[in-house]
């Protein structure tokens, strides 16, 4: 018997949903296990498991102008989305969870789009009007794309902080004589700074991961990324790539932790 | 000295007012202060998502040589190309949509019998996908399902069969990366909603006199379909507007509807047939959204705030 649901029903009972359920859970992770011991293979072949282990694949990568170039690239931009956009996810995050605007409702599905409107649709747009203002190809340029999309996880991290926080606090603050940006700054945001910091972490992997965007607004010398491993996909499968996404999958899994980490504190 | 009592009213009243319009006026700044926060993100969104959109939706409206016609909304009835993308796209999400609902219904049922401890550890398997990059499992199940992938040599080292089976550049592969990379969308929403299932309403079933099996198909069943449709809503929508995977893993035959647009646009330099196609995309996404929300009364996008 189930203490959690104090059902009549044993866990023996359930051992096909056990079943059921680990296999799909073996279905979502498997690709990622895969991919990172593969990454160790000293074979150009595909094999699994390895015959022969190496690193010569991170060599490679490291190596590789190409790679290396596009990873900084990707790096500066991930970086700037996270200082551009969560000063202004929170500050709007903190203007929705007064509610006192007339136009809450939609204020929140205009910011909240970015994750509705289908990218490619976001892409090409973003080409458009790029291209008649000249920054296609530019670090700004994917700065402020990548931003419009890291925005909506920023202020939905953020808010939920907020809805935890009671506001009165900020109100007794001001009442003592403290300044609207005092106040703030000495009340509210250490206890939502965990929320603050989540967010910046989501801003960063969603800036870092972004494919379909960058396809069509980064180019040259500011390829990113993922931009270069979509065409080195196109082409032919390279096993550098199987090093590259562990680099990828260990940053995921780093930030994802200190973010998990920095919510349990809160 | 009589006329003191009506001049303090007076006073007061004055006073009242006086604070009514001060309050008026504060509560105007503060409106105004909360605006100038949400400013810098409400233009970011409306010159990135906006504007460029408003402007492809003019691009629609005109034929290639400037004039205004339907010529490019009437190109998706009249090429067969056309109807062949959206046969293939549809085909595609209903597919995927099913995939994810038979694997993520027992797990997120599984997630939310589990006791809390046992439960949070195998919700990271499905958070750890949700947070990888998209091309990375791409190019994963690229490696396991192609002609020399995993899954081939392992068969015919098993000698299951000796000629390798088309795996990945087709319909199968798009399908199979594509339910991998959704599923997380379906589970989360699903698993949220089964937690705040009322045991309560499970026990009652059972004391006057269900089985599992009938507590399950008459209590909690109907109980969770409200989480179903919200992932089964967002699953879809996103399979309509999917490119990397179908991109990567199609093979050039397997031409979904965002291909079609980076096709037209990119390839073909035909802005006005592209943003069409990205006109209808959108109102089809927004029009399954608010189709949800109307029946339901519940955003379909609350998978991003329940990770």
């Amino acid at each position: 018997m189930s203490e959690d649901i104090g059902l009549p029903i044993s866990h023996r009972q359930r051992l096909w949903l056990y079943g059921l359920g680990g296999l799909v859970l073996l279905f979502l992770i498997a690709p990622s296990i895969i991919i990172v011991i593969m990454s160790f293979s000293d074979s150009t072949l595909l094999q699994f498991p390895p015959q022969q282990w190496s690193l010569r694949w991170y060599q490679t990568y490291f190596q590789s102008l190409e790679w290396r170039d596009a990873t900084i690239v990707s790096v500066k931009v991930a970086a700037m989305t996270v200082l551009v956009a969560t000063p202004l996810g929170t500050a709007a995050a903190y203007a929705i969870n007064r509610g006192t605007l007339r136009f809450n409702g939609t204020i929140n599905a205009l910011l909240t789009a970015s994750l509705i409107v289908p990218v490619i649709l976001i892409g090409i747009g973003t080409f458009f009007l790029y291209a008649h203002i000249g920054l296609n190809n530019t670090l700004t340029g994917l700065v402020i794309a990548h931003t419009v999309q890291a925005l909506p996880l920023v202020v939905l991290t953020v808010l939920s902080g907020l809805r935890s926080y009671d506001m009165n606090q900020e109100r007794v603050a001001r009442s003592l004589g403290a300044g609207r940006v005092a106040a703030f700054w000495q009340v509210t945001m250490p206890q939502i700074r965990f929320s603050i910091v989540s967010g910046a972490l989501f801003a960063f992997i969603t800036s870092f991961d972004e494919v379909v965007v960058s396809l069509f607004i980064s180019g040259g010398e500011t390829t990113t990324l993922t931009r270069r491993m979509f065409n080195a996909l196109r082409d032919q499968i390279d096993p550098t790539i199987a090093a590259i996404s562990t680099c990828l999958i260990v940053l995921s899994v780093v930030l994802l932790s200190v973010a998990q980490i920095f919510g349990r504190r809160h | 000295m009589r006329a003191q009592p009506a001049l303090m009213q007076e006073t007061a009243r004055a006073d009242q007012s006086l604070n009514a319009h001060a309050l008026r006026a504060d509560a105007r700044r503060e409106s105004l202060r909360l605006l100038a926060l949400l400013a810098p993100s409400l233009f970011l969104v409306f010159a990135i998502i906006i504007v460029p959109i408003g402007w492809l939706f003019w691009l629609s409206l005109f034929d290639e040589a400037g004039a205004l016609s339907a010529a490019n909304y009437a190109r998706f009835f009249e090429q067969a190309s056309y109807i062949k993308t959206f046969v293939t796209t549809f085909k595609v999400a209903f597919i995927v949509t099913g995939a994810c609902v038979l694997l993520g219904y027992p797990l997120a049922y599984m997630l939310s019998q589990l006791p809390r401890r046992a439960a949070s550890i195998c919700l990271i398997f499905v958070i750890l996908p949700f947070w990888t990059s998209v091309l990375v499992r791409t190019y994963a199940w690229l490696v396991i399902l192609q002609r020399k992938g995993l899954i081939n040599s392992w068969l015919i080292d098993l000698g299951i069969i000796s000629q390798p089976l088309s795996l990945a550049n087709n319909l199968s592969g798009v399908v199979i990366g594509m339910t991998h990379i959704l599923l997380p969308f379906l589970v989360l929403p699903l698993y949220a909603s089964m937690k705040t299932i009322d045991t309560d309403c499970l026990r009652a079933g059972m004391n006057l006199g269900a089985g599992p099996a009938a507590t399950f198909r008459q209590i909690f069943f109907p109980l969770s379909l409200p989480g179903l449709a919200s992932g089964v809503v967002i699953v879809f929508v996103l399979c309509l507007g999917f490119f990397v995977t179908p991109a990567l893993m199609g093979g050039g035959k397997v031409i979904m509807w965002a291909m079609r647009m980076e096709q037209t646009t990119s390839l073909y330099s035909n802005w006005g047939a592209g943003a069409a196609l990205g006109v209808v995309l959108l109102v089809v996404t927004l029009a399954l959204l608010g189709l949800f929300q109307w029946l339901l009364g519940a955003r379909a996008t609350g998978v991003w705030s329940s990770r």
